[in-house]
């Protein structure tokens, strides 16, 4: 009896000892109460704007406001005017090198601003940068509204390098007003998800085409789609992450990562809450398995399973297939999920809806390519690639939207090429259809070299993914990645369990399993076959 | 050849045989989970239990250990070549003529020198190295904070783990098959739930085969 109570004793220790070692403290997010107490816009406001004598009266034109806007924000201007939303340059690039949208920068969409001014700053803070004369020290050519403004009501117009129209115009089947100046100028406050999304949400022209984490979804979400930012939970606005100091908002910057630091709110309360670190600390899961990742998985790849997951989002444009008319005119076909499959003007196109993230290692920084730098033909060219590798510890294995297409360069330099799309003269491509003419166009506008040799190259340009960050029920299972099928089957360089093993060991223990299983099964048959001889004997 | 009934295992030795039993199941099973062999519990719980299951061996083992110490029982496991190729030959033809087993089990002398030196290769190679390149995995995470980082290679901890994982698999299928062998099928096995071995006469047990205990048996 005493040594059964022993062994009982043991097998209840063993237990015992065992379920404590897997027992943690359940970890409280402490910074997301911080951040909770960041109250919102109604407790920090201390005016009203439609108070405001200056504001009462007869605007009738955008700098106009922004100079009343100015004589009491005095220094707004100057700030704006450092600010990249002013700029499109990267503040930490030499100015010499011109990167930025506004310079040289290339992408595989649009693929550069120069000679194309007036219809893609129509996203730019400002009036009238329509060539590269814009007068960017000009306070009164800031755009406050744009960003400011609640009413809903204030649209620039697609075309008018920033500026609304004057009168009612049709684009694309809509119709554009003119501001009410005085309504939308007594309207402004902190910036709302309307503001920013107007132009980040459609970047690339349209809904979802460059970001595959930010389109029109985002406006009203359900939590299921952005546990943040969903009406049904804790209803984010954009710059309750996006923390904003005199104008500059926070976010990753090219090459410049977000944030240098991944801290939480308690060692720091005034550093920006760009990171989902700043409110759940490094270590947020009560499962402790789970925090011993996060010094080498970002917090997105798991927590944001597949991106575009209500609208969809563009991942192909081929525009060595542009050019094709019926019938002599340039045409469009419509394509599965609601988008266009293929446009004359722009090429091929492909869609994806709740696509897998693919996932690179990443400190924070993306490189990109400017229309100077030269490429190798032979392989899809990387426009932009993320910074960072398995041996930095800073970076982290992160998900992004690759965005593949085909895209002009020269033969001769082994450049990216820019091509004069948007205009009213023959050299512009979407009026007389014509490569040559439209890239020796849009080339001398940069002040860049072209060989008139061209010829078109497959090309990625990637987006760090990190909205539409999904509920934690939603996030993904151990065994997206811990597995033969694993998401990061790319990565390489590192042991993950359930996905790699010495495929020798492999073969050669169910080798000797299965050998000595059929062994002892041929012995069995044996001692069968001679036990009745030994009977009989 | 006449039958007697001997009290050849105690207590605690059936319960720490039938404990590690089950838990190498068990880890075996989670552990080629956790290696991508299959999914069926799912990743997550498979490596919780396995590493629930693996604490609870090691934890088991230092109880095994500190017995064999204390009771003298670890003479058991001492290598012997006498009769070792006897026995051999007696499981490769022997058996199949109905000749007696060379090595009868006695008290005192549980083990053929097959098993010695099987039991013993496995308490002095696999378990040791299992256990250790099992906690290394376990505690990946504390390998720099413990300056440990540039010594070892994950891939290779895992790797020894496997290998050690089949020998333990190996094992199992031929130990399972061996407890086939007693007078009946199931002899051996219930012998190790009842701890009454049926063997034949006592006389011809060999002195050196016993345990030598001092004082009582």
């Amino acid at each position: 009896m005493r040594k059964l109570r022993i062994g009982i004793g043991c097998a209840v220790l063993l237990v015992g000892i065992a379920a404590g070692a897997g027992a943690v403290d359940d970890p409280v997010a402490k910074g997301r109460q911080m951040a909770r107490q960041a109250t919102p816009a109604e407790n920090w406001a201390t005016t009203d704007h439609s108070k405001h004598a200056l504001l009462q009266q007869e605007f009738t034109s955008g700098p106009q406001v922004t100079r009343a806007c100015l004589s009491c924000h005095t220094e707004a201007a100057a700030q704006v005017h450092k600010t990249i939303h002013w700029t499109w340059l990267d503040p930490n690039a030499d100015p010499d090198l011109q990167v930025g949208k506004g310079g040289l920068v290339v992408n595989n969409f649009c693929i550069n601003i120069q000679s194309n001014e007036p219809r893609c700053t129509s996203c730019h803070a400002g009036y009238g940068w329509k060539d590269k004369n814009f007068d960017f020290s000009d306070p009164s050519r800031i755009d406050c509204l744009v960003c400011h403004e609640q009413t809903g009501t204030y649209k620039k117009f697609p075309t008018k390098a920033g500026n609304p129209v004057t009168e009612p115009t049709k684009f694309g089947g809509k119709t554009f007003l003119p501001p009410d100046w005085a309504r939308v100028a007594q309207s402004v406050g902190r910036p709302g998800r309307r503001n920013c999304g107007t132009c980040h949400f459609f970047g690339g022209g349209g809904d979802g085409v460059k970001h595959g984490d930010m389109d029109s979804s985002l406006m009203k979400p359900n939590k299921s789609l952005d546990v943040h930012m969903g009406v049904d939970g804790q209803n984010f606005s954009c710059t309750r992450c996006h923390t904003t100091s005199v104008h500059h908002i926070a976010g990753r910057i090219y090459s410049t990562p977000a944030a240098e630091s991944r801290k939480s709110l308690l060692e720091d309360d005034l550093m920006p809450r760009i990171m989902c670190e700043s409110c759940h600390s490094a270590t947020p899961h009560k499962e402790t398995k789970l925090n011993d990742h996060t010094d080498k998985v970002a917090c997105q790849s798991c927590h944001i399973p597949e991106y575009a997951r209500v609208n969809p989002t563009k991942m192909w444009w081929d525009w060595s297939k542009a050019g094709l008319k019926r019938d002599g005119k340039p045409y469009a076909v419509d394509g599965p999920l609601g988008k266009h499959s293929y446009m004359s003007k722009k090429g091929e196109f492909r869609w994806g809806k709740n696509v897998v993230p693919e996932y690179y290692w990443f400190n924070g920084s993306i490189n990109t390519l400017t229309a100077r730098d030269m490429i190798d033909p032979a392989g899809p060219v990387k426009v932009s690639w993320p910074v960072g590798s398995r041996m930095d510890s800073n970076a982290r294995i992160f998900p992004f939207k690759v965005h593949r297409g085909r895209q002009p360069y020269d033969k001769v330099n082994k450049t990216l090429l820019i091509p004069y799309l948007f205009g009213k003269d023959q050299d512009a491509y979407w009026k007389g259809y014509d490569w040559k003419s439209s890239l020796a166009a849009g080339m001398k506008a940069a002040g860049l070299p072209f060989s008139g040799e061209f010829d078109f190259v497959e090309t990625e340009f990637v987006y760090p993914t990190t909205h539409m960050v999904a509920p934690k029920e939603n996030s993904l299972n151990c065994s997206a990645c811990h597995s033969q099928q694993s998401r990061l089957a790319n990565l390489a360089g590192f042991y993950m369990p359930a996905r790699d093993g010495s495929s020798l060991v492999d073969i050669l223990g169910w080798g000797a399993v299965v050998a000595s299983l059929i062994g002892v099964a041929l012995h069995g048959l044996a001692r069968l076959f001679y036990r009745p001889k030994r009977r009989e004997e | 050849m006449p039958k007697t009934k001997i009290y050849l295992y105690t207590k605690f030795e059936r319960f720490w045989h039938w404990m590690q039993t089950l838990l190498i199941i068990m880890l075996i099973i989670t552990g080629l989970e956790v290696h991508g062999s299959f999914s069926w519990l799912g990743f997550e719980r498979a490596v919780e239990l396995h590493n629930l299951f693996g604490i609870s061996w090691i934890i088991l083992l230092v109880f095994i250990f500190f017995w064999l110490l204390t009771t003298g029982e670890w003479k058991q496991y001492m290598p012997t070549t006498k009769k070792l190729f006897q026995v051999a030959r007696y499981y490769m033809s022997g058996i199949f003529r109905g000749e007696p087993h060379p090595v009868q089990k006695r008290k005192g002398a549980k083990h053929n020198p097959l098993q010695r030196l099987t039991y013993l290769g496995l308490a002095a190679t696999i378990l040791p190295i299992q256990g250790v390149t099992g906690l290394l995995y376990w505690t990946y995470n504390s390998w720099a904070e413990w300056g440990l980082a540039p010594y070892l290679s994950l891939g290779v901890v895992a790797t020894l783990h496997m290998i050690c994982a089949f020998a333990l698999l190996v094992f199992l299928v031929i130990h399972v098959y061996m407890t086939t062998t007693g007078h009946t099928v199931f002899a051996h096995i219930a012998a190790m739930f009842s701890g009454w071995e049926e063997i034949d006469d006592e006389e011809d047990v060999a002195d050196w085969e016993k345990k030598r205990f001092k004082g009582r048996a």
